[in-house]
């Protein structure tokens, strides 16, 4: 589940550039640390971190 | 799940990531002006005896989870919805034993299978293919946990290891004969009654899926190769479907699984088809039918 909400990454504070039509449950990179990040608001954009790939995931 | 406009609602479209796939979707979706409403699968609750009279014109099911995936197909199907893909195709899907059960019964060429329910048979049952053997998960993708197993001491050894797994899943065993395959496998994509692309998937490793670094080229679409794919989609319920094969040496195609919530980032690369758009035409040609 999601934890710490930043404009920036909530792992490593940097600050994390998205394009202008990013949408809420997208997921994005931290350029700096790798951490998979969830977008959990649009306006000002947060982030928090992606929930874990669980066991049962893929297609 | 959001306020509708009643039964000719916004198409739900069931999500747990936005991914490339998802967001190529919502693009298709708003170039049609087709309304929609994307609902997390994080925030579905549903009173099953006063359910909710939130109405969709249908749901596309884009859930990332086998378990939360099923689930949520049959509550929306016991409200009335149409959900891409039903249910039963998720279930059938979802399991690579029960894939298995369906593609020998409607005759569909397929590795040699073996399954046997506990840790004790698991040796038996592995011995019966022969090694090479490779032993699968019966829930789960993007090849993980896929072991190569040679001989019997490694067998041994994945058989023990699984054991430590605590999720009885993990104590059903699910084994196949190891193709010696060339470097790439096969994803074919059916929409109801049409193969419409397919990919080569090509990879140094056994496993050749785009989640563990796969490349992918275009596949020519031969007619032996679409008759395969869409009696493979037939077995396990038909529907929106990425059918894997892989090559014998010799040749010979075998279906190894057929997915039922496709991911299509690898395709999307190479193929000449805007996927995403035909999955949106397919769900409104079915819904308008």
């Amino acid at each position: 589940m999601t934890t710490a909400v930043s404009s920036t990454c909530p792992d490593c504070t940097e600050s994390i550039p998205v394009a202008g039509d990013v949408r809420v449950t997208s997921i994005v990179v931290c350029p700096a640390c790798q951490a998979e990040l969830e977008v959990i608001g649009v306006d000002p954009v947060e982030f928090a971190l992606a929930p874990e790939i669980e066991e049962d995931f893929g297609e | 799940m959001k306020p509708s406009d009643g039964q000719d609602g916004p198409l739900a479209v069931l999500t747990t990531r936005t991914r490339l796939e998802e967001r190529l979707i919502f693009a298709a979706l708003e170039r049609r002006g087709v309304p929609y409403a994307q609902v997390d699968d994080r925030t579905i609750v549903e009173h099953l005896q006063s359910p909710s009279p939130v109405r969709y014109s249908g749901v596309l099911n884009r859930i990332m989870s086998h378990t939360r995936s099923g689930y949520a197909a049959k509550l929306f199907e016991s409200t009335g919805h149409r959900v891409f893909n039903p249910s039963h195709v998720v279930e059938t899907c979802g399991d690579k034993i029960l894939t298995s059960l369906a593609l020998v019964r409607d005759g569909i060429p397929t590795p040699e299978t073996v399954v046997a329910l506990t840790p004790d048979a698991a040796l038996a049952a592995i011995e019966r293919v022969g090694y090479p053997a490779v032993l699968k998960p019966a829930v789960g993708s993007w090849g993980r946990l896929l072991s190569k197993v040679n001989d019997r001491d490694a067998a041994e050894t994945v058989i023990e290891h699984k054991q430590s797994l605590k999720a009885p899943i993990h104590n059903v065993f699910y084994v196949q004969e190891f193709i010696d395959k060339p470097d790439r496998d096969l994803r074919v994509i059916v929409l109801g009654d049409e193969v419409v692309a397919g990919v080569y998937r090509r990879s140094d490793h056994w496993i050749t899926n785009t989640a563990r670094g796969a490349t992918t080229e275009r596949l020519a679409l031969a007619p032996d190769l679409v008759k395969l794919a869409l009696g493979a989609a037939r077995a396990v319920g038909g529907g929106m479907l990425a059918v894997d094969l892989i090559e014998r040496s010799s040749g010979e195609l075998l279906v190894t699984e057929v997915n039922h919530t496709m991911e299509f980032h690898g395709l999307a690369e190479v193929a000449e088809v805007d996927l995403a758009d035909l999955i949106v035409g397919h769900v409104l040609e079915v819904l308008s039918a």
